[in-house]
């Protein structure tokens, strides 16, 4: 038995200090282990068989010649799996029915999971999958989004549909300038480079399933319930996550999994296809979005109308709420925010990184500066005169509001003063060169958490929490929360993550995950640190703490809480080949507490990089007349590689949320929201043409031509 | 097990990290899928199976290869390393090494395939390959400067979706002049 106290000397201050990533050196040599990637014996492999048709009903799945090939130990559809349970509410409200597999025999799009093959191997598994023949009855479909879909509806989803406050047109009428456009934005894909993978195997009355996901106890909960399980009889590991970005929640592949685990009684592991992603593990809708700005002549707003509509599936719900960003952002006399949706014979679109703000920072930002044009005012000076006191829409105090800040800061590092505002006029060569920018934000909110801290008997310290880290850092940046609550060092801290057998936890989602962990880190680990303070002794089992923060959020002050951010692009066009490159980019955020500055630039940068992504590259194009996509893999759908991304350079100024114990607000989504409109504005302002459609391709700007040629 | 030779699967003999493994393989069998499924070789990643992406990204006989793109029976002979071959012992490759001092990754699921193509961008640039952004490409004119715009075109054919790409390049920078100082004193 030993008695340690947390030290007598008070070291604090990790939080803050750059640290590199504590798994760093197991994800350089590769014996970091994915989902996919652990041992199990007498492991047998699955392969989903998607449907080729966009709406119907499945007439027939011809298992018996599947059933011969060598190596296949069965084959599961709506005829023979497991029933599951799908009504109830979970943590994020009610599920999917994506996920819940072969329950019936409707189609409601291409790529809907019709079977799941599974065989000794691999290969056997995959060449059995694809030799399944499945026959359907037919029905007409509608897959495309327009803006005038008779079928579209006001939707609330996480947020009222509409929100509205004075004459909307009375004030357009009366101003000065006024801007009325459309914006549309493509279907996006989160693309991580982990595809999602399961195995799942019974073990002493436990179903376990070793998983990639955003949350190991939401996961856990979600397939208790699927399941009829009681949670205790479920068990979700997720220590390594290879990207995440809103998609890795309840899937097909561990409720599959989970279905042929149950069946044959042994371990089996199903992991997705590239291709299959692209129709099973959700997207972000695309968007048609109208915005109109009403404003007086020195560009003070009278009137703010942002509407957006997006797509969902037939049997889900799921609002992409872009008009939301604006009831945070501008306020005016007139107001008026509404979220729509349509619903296709399209698969269920879900969260995205920013979901919202990402397609709504486009189309509002960019209508801004075209105000900024017409009212021949500088666009930070036009933000800046528009800078609410109040929440807009909410009327509530802001928890710190840094985004002018943000632009000063900005302006001055990027030589903004130099600007000449007129658009076209600058050439380097064959390219126009053209500079832009635009203001973000992003909500700070906090999930309930619960968290374990133990004082270990020789010494040091380990934290158990069901937090994910996707390639957040979260792993560290805990280490070093944990570290300054203990007042030790960082190296006597071990942080345990990615069990459901660790209790309840928030997401890594939102970008609440560490600000939501770190609080319940915090919470156990002063408490421990206060009972070592009286002298304990520290038995063989160490002495460990339980928090949960519930209470304490619930009893948060109601606030308008987010982060705010100045992004700046310059763009080079080639008029010749159509071509746009950014050439720089510089981010500056008020983001709350920076636990980490290593992790937090790399993953602002990595926000910063999805904005010239979606300004330029990502577009998943669905055809009409099979209502499935074209080339739905990385070849057909372009993320931005090396040779797209310059320079991307991320800062942040001073900010501290006053609530909350770290002051953290989250980092995770801030970086791509206003990215695209400041890449967007950059173009116009080289070429002196809008282009109020995403992506910004080749033969777009090649159309489009420019202001000079049109002259 | 399968029989060591049939019609569907072959006895073979992969070199690995300068090691021998004998196998039976069906004759599908990648040698990406080789390297996870049969050998616990799972630092060669698996992201989209069809040479897209560059996570399975391996050096054969010195050159970079998708391993997702050879099957496993013609790997056979051949001279293959794996990130798992990088370090000596405890001590990391220089690669490595600037990787993790530089964050050049965030969910580290496409980095052994980047740390793997840029140990081998490292030589090629040092054998004077050109590449598409190099400006003089006479063989007299020997390698260009290894500017970030050089390694930027040399890696893409490395996606990393959580876009540490500007990272990822300060790393590799990082390693080749590391690289070069070293190739230096050799040759002093």
């Amino acid at each position: 038995m030993t008695t340690a106290t947390t030290g007598r000397t008070t070291v604090k201050g990790a939080v803050g200090t750059a640290h590199t990533r504590v798994e760093g050196r197991d994800k350089v040599t590769g014996a970091a282990r994915y989902a996919g990637e652990i041992p199990f014996a007498d492991l047998a492999h699955g392969w989903l068989v998607l449907s080729t048709v966009a709406r119907g009903r499945i007439r027939s799945v011809e298992t018996g010649p599947v059933l011969d090939m060598p190596g296949v130990l069965t084959v599961l559809h709506h005829g023979n799996a497991p029933r599951l349970t799908t009504d109830y509410v979970g943590m994020l409200g009610i599920p999917d029915p994506t996920a819940a597999l072969f329950q019936h025999d409707r189609v409601p799009h291409v790529g809907w999971p019709v079977a799941l093959v599974v065989a000794e191997t691999p290969e056997q598994a995959r060449e059995a999958a694809e030799a399944l023949v499945v026959t359907y009855e037919r029905e007409p479909h509608d897959t495309a989004l327009v803006a005038a879909h008779p079928d579209a509806y006001a939707a609330d989803g996480h947020m009222p549909a509409v929100t509205e406050k004075g004459d909307l047109e009375a004030e357009l009428a009366a101003s000065a300038h006024v801007v009325d456009a459309e914006y549309t934005t493509p279907e996006e894909h989160h693309s991580m480079m982990e595809p999602h993978a399961a195995t799942a195997r019974w073990d002493g009355g436990r179903l376990e399933i070793v998983d990639s996901n955003q949350g190991a106890s939401w996961v856990q909960s979600e397939l208790a319930k699927l399941f009829s399980l009681d949670e205790s009889a479920v068990r979700v590991r997720s220590e390594h996550v290879g990207g995440g970005f809103g998609s890795k929640g309840v899937r097909a592949h561990q409720v599959s999994a989970a279905m042929a685990a149950t069946t044959l009684q042994r371990p089996v592991r199903v992991v997705l296809t590239r291709r299959q992603m692209f129709s099973l593990t959700g997207y972000r809708s695309p968007t048609v979005q109208r915005v109109r700005l009403g404003a007086d002549p020195d560009g003070r707003l009278r009137a703010l109308e942002h509407r957006s509509l997006n797509q969902t599936s037939t049997v889900y719900e799921f609002v992409e709420p872009s008009a939301g960003v604006a009831r945070v952002m501008y306020d005016a006399d007139a107001h008026r925010t509404a979220n729509h949706v349509v619903r296709l014979d399209v698969p269920s679109p879900t969260w995205m990184r920013a979901p919202g703000e990402a397609p709504g920072s486009f189309a509002l930002e960019a209508a801004l500066d075209e105000l900024a044009e017409r009212c021949g005012v500088d666009p930070i000076d036009l933000r800046l005169r528009n800078e609410p006191e109040t929440g807009p829409v909410s009327g509530l105090p802001f928890a710190g509001r840094n985004l002018a800040a943000c632009f000063r800061e900005g302006a001055r590092r990027f030589g903004w003063a130099d600007r000449d505002p007129r658009p076209g006029l600058r050439r380097d060569g064959r390219w126009l060169l053209g500079t832009g920018t635009a203001a973000a934000s992003f909500f700070a909110g906090a999930g309930p958490s619960t968290a374990l801290v133990t004082a270990e008997a020789d010494g040091g310290f380990t934290v158990r929490i069901a937090a994910a880290d996707i390639g957040t850092g979260a792993r560290t940046a805990l280490t070093l929360v944990a570290a300054d609550a203990l007042e030790v060092t960082p190296e006597r801290v071990r942080v345990r993550i990615g069990d459901s057998d660790f209790g309840p936890a928030m997401i890594a989602g939102g970008s609440m995950g560490t600000r939501s962990w770190a609080w319940a880190v915090t919470a156990a680990a002063r408490e421990l640190r206060e009972r070592l303070a009286l002298g304990t002794d520290i038995p063989p089992e160490g002495i460990t703490v339980r928090s949960d923060t519930t209470e304490a959020l619930g009893a948060l002050a109601q606030k308008e809480r987010h982060s705010y951010g100045a992004q700046f692009a310059e763009v080079a066009v080639d008029t010749a080949t159509g071509e746009v490159r950014v050439r720089r980019m510089l981010g500056i955020f008020a983001a709350g507490t920076i636990v980490n500055p290593l992790t937090a630039r790399n993953q602002l940068v990595g926000g910063m990089t999805w904005g010239i992504s979606m300004a330029l590259h990502e577009e998943a194009v669905r055809d009409r007349n099979t209502g499935g996509h074209y080339g739905p893999d990385l070849a057909g759908y372009h993320v931005a590689t090396h040779a797209d991304v310059p320079l991307v350079e991320a800062d942040w100024v001073e900010d501290h949320d006053p609530d909350d114990p770290v002051g953290i607000k989250g980092v995770g989504e801030i970086g791509i929201v206003g990215a695209a409109a400041a890449i967007a504005n950059a173009v116009w302002h080289a070429t002196g043409v809008r282009h109020r459609s995403l992506p910004i391709r080749p033969d777009r700007v090649l159309s489009a031509g420019t202001g000079a040629s049109r002259a | 097990m399968a029989p060591a030779s049939s019609s569907t699967h072959s006895a073979i003999t992969l070199n690995i990290n300068g090691e021998k493994y004998p196998l039976s393989v069906d004759h599908r069998t990648t040698l990406l899928d080789a390297l996870r499924e049969r050998l616990d070789l799972t630092g060669t990643k698996k992201g989209c199976d069809q040479g897209q992406c560059g996570a399975c990204t391996v050096l054969i006989d010195g050159r970079r290869a998708v391993s997702c793109l050879h099957l496993a029976v013609a790997a056979e002979g051949r001279e293959i390393t794996t990130i798992e071959g990088m370090a000596e012992g405890d001590r990391l490759h220089p690669v490595q090494q600037a990787f993790l001092d530089l964050d050049g990754y965030q969910c580290g699921y496409c980095t052994p395939g980047q740390i793997c193509s840029a140990v081998a961008v490292i030589e090629e640039h040092a054998a004077g390959w050109p590449s598409a952004v190099t400006d003089d490409v006479r063989p007299e004119a020997g390698p260009p400067p290894l500017t970030a715009e050089e390694i930027r075109e040399r890696m893409s054919g490395n996606l990393c979706r959580c876009g540490a790409y500007v990272s990822i390049v300060q790393a590799v920078a990082r390693a080749a002049e590391a690289h070069e100082e070293t190739t230096k004193e050799a040759s002093a």
